[in-house]
């Protein structure tokens, strides 16, 4: 049967049904087998929510000693309440904490700040941004020259320590890898050879060996009055390693790019580093932006590994803290607390990719 | 639009030059003179090594065998030397290669400001002359995907200028280009040739040759078959070969 069509006169699309109602019935409930679909994924989610939010909130216990938690069935939030500061510096004496704080502040206004767009362009904040690592290094660590006690870096830990691994990693494994995927397609073949080699090598053992060695090995390549900190030796070792897969994956973005742009940049006369950096290395980074932050939310998480080696990073404070005769046996609380921060620091990198994706595309 | 070329003083010289890719002889035995005012036309039929052949001048191929002398200068594997030839050589190429990234503007003043040290300023203003010239001034602050075919080739030839090239290679610079804009970038091309440009142009627009040629180069399976004059070669054409490229490629 021919239903007889009305030209349509209106500039603009005509107005469809909506509202929340209508969104269910077209996405949830149709066609019935949709609907099923619905119903059964709502039962799982209640049947397995219901408990742990029974566990986590309802039948939790808060405050900061443990005998609040006595008889109860929840979740001891007390435990995490109590060694909230040791979660997040370690063993950082007490006294001095403010200091950590205070720099971790400073961090957290520089981001704001450059959230806004019209702060962004300003001089003086990329200026605060390069001088930031140096403030909050002298910040944490001390020293005589400025009037602070100095704390050794074997007290340093928990999450400070995790970001601390993870950021020095990332900064530095960045450039290391843009070198080697750009060695790996040098027409010298020495240089090749050696980027080849390396990544190789690196990419074929596993992350812990390389910490182990960088904390054993290292030392007896400098003369020993040299000396190196536990954590030195493995950002060192992170650092190695990631640049091998990082390095990977940019040359993916050297080879997905258009061979007229490398043509283009040759026939204009440009040098090998003005082409790189002008033409090839901006838009190949673009394109590996995504697998780029999925290195990086690796390296992130595999700082956890640093625990073999001694450091009390935020997965070792939780081991210690549950230790703690006062705390004994709060495993759960520990492990979803730490989850959780894991989570949030992985999540805000792939949202700040995501950002950059949009801003940056093509 | 015939001038007087033979006294002019040789651009580019070619001799005995032979290309192969793996067992494929791309080029055999190439030997020509381009000019100084000369406008040279290549065509033949596809894969008969035109392309390969002007983009040995620049180095964007290697030959293996035999002498390029552009202005005088061997080529040779010597990167100084590539360098300082291919700042003289402009190109344009068949698929535009603008860069995406970049702001017409900042196509176009790349490489005078990185490599001919020129101030930015300057480089603007050279680079605003150019659109002008080629007609899309209004264009100057958008991307390369912002604009039409023709609208980027137009770029391109006017980021090549930029570099104020003694020479100027085009690629088969129409073959991407949607019918109607093919006319917008060979008028570019045309006033090129008219203020003395040194030219070598791959194409198969037959009627820009004519008109525009000092010199038509024939080339079939990387050999120069037949080389004369845009008169002679149309209406006279020497050899078999040629009349039957020219019969099919006219009569389309």
């Amino acid at each position: 049967m021919k239903t007889i069509v009305e030209p349509y006169h209106g500039d603009r699309p005509p107005i469809l049904k909506s509202g929340a109602l209508n969104w269910m019935k077209n996405n949830l409930f149709s066609p019935w087998y949709n609907a099923v679909l619905t119903v059964v994924t709502a039962a799982l989610v209640y049947i397995l929510v219901t408990p742990l939010w029974r566990w986590a909130v309802t039948d939790a216990c808060f405050g900061t000693t443990p005998d609040v938690c006595k008889g109860s069935h929840g979740a001891c939030w007390a435990f995490i309440q109590d060694m909230w500061p040791v979660f997040m510096v370690g063993t950082y004496p007490s006294d001095q904490r403010w200091r950590v704080a205070l720099a971790a502040g400073m961090v957290l206004l520089l981001i704001i700040a450059t959230l806004f767009r019209a702060l962004r362009k300003k001089r003086l904040l990329h200026l605060l941004w390069i001088l930031s690592p140096a403030v909050i290094f002298i910040l944490v660590r001390g020293g005589e020259t400025f009037h602070l006690q100095y704390v050794p870096s074997t007290q340093w830990g928990g999450l400070m320590l995790t970001v601390f691994l993870s950021l020095v990693s990332m900064i530095f494994a960045f450039p290391l890898s843009v070198l080697l995927a750009l060695g790996r397609q040098s027409d010298m073949p020495v240089i090749r050879s050696v980027s080849v080699a390396y990544i190789e090598l690196v990419r074929g053992v596993p992350l812990i060996s390389i910490l182990f060695m960088a904390s054993v090995v290292l030392p007896l390549f400098f003369p020993p009055e040299m000396e190196f900190s536990k954590i030195m030796r493995a950002m060192v070792g992170i650092t190695l390693f990631f640049a091998a897969y990082l390095a990977e994956n940019i040359r993916g973005g050297l080879q997905g790019l258009a061979r007229g742009q490398y043509e283009a940049a040759d026939a204009l006369g440009l040098g090998y580093w003005k082409k790189m950096g002008f033409i090839i290395l901006p838009q190949a980074l673009r394109i590996v932006l995504p697998p780029m932050v999925n290195n990086f939310i690796g390296i992130l998480k595999d700082t956890s590994l640093v625990g073999i080696i001694g450091l009390i990073d935020l997965l070792q404070v939780a081991f210690a803290a549950t230790s703690n005769p006062k705390w004994l046996g709060k495993i759960e609380e520990a492990y979803l607390f730490v989850a959780l921060f894991y989570w949030i620091m992985c999540y805000s990198l792939s949202k700040f990719s995501r950002i950059l994706e949009e801003r940056y595309q093509l | 639009m015939e001038h007087n070329i033979d006294n002019k003083p040789v651009m580019i010289e070619m001799n005995q030059v032979n290309k192969w890719y793996d067992d494929y002889h791309a080029l055999d035995n190439i030997n020509l003179k381009v000019r100084k005012g000369e406008r040279m036309v290549i065509c033949g039929p596809s894969g008969s090594g035109k392309s390969t052949l002007i983009r040995t001048i620049n180095r964007l191929e290697e030959h293996q065998y035999g002498q390029i002398i552009v202005e005088g200068v061997e080529m040779t594997p010597d990167v100084k030397k590539i360098h300082e030839i291919r700042k003289e050589v402009g190109m344009v190429f068949q698929q535009f290669n603008l860069f995406p990234h970049l702001t017409v503007l900042n196509n176009i003043t790349l490489s005078p400001v990185w490599e001919r040290n020129i101030p930015k300023k300057e480089a603007e203003q050279t680079a605003l002359e150019l659109l002008e010239r080629v007609g899309i001034l209004e264009q100057a602050n958008k991307y390369p995907g912002q604009l039409s075919g023709g609208q980027q080739q137009r770029v391109a030839i006017a980021r090549a200028l930029a570099m104020k090239p003694k020479i100027m290679l085009f690629d088969e610079p129409t073959s991407a280009l949607d019918p109607e804009m093919i006319k917008e970038v060979l008028d570019v091309m045309r006033e090129l040739a008219i203020g003395g440009m040194t030219m070598m142009v791959v194409t198969h627009e037959m009627v820009f040759a004519r008109e525009v040629a000092d010199t038509m180069v024939f080339m079939d399976a990387g050999k120069i078959v037949e080389k004369s004059t845009p008169k002679e070669f149309f209406s006279n054409p020497k050899e078999e070969r040629t009349r039957q490229f020219l019969n099919q490629i006219l009569n389309n």
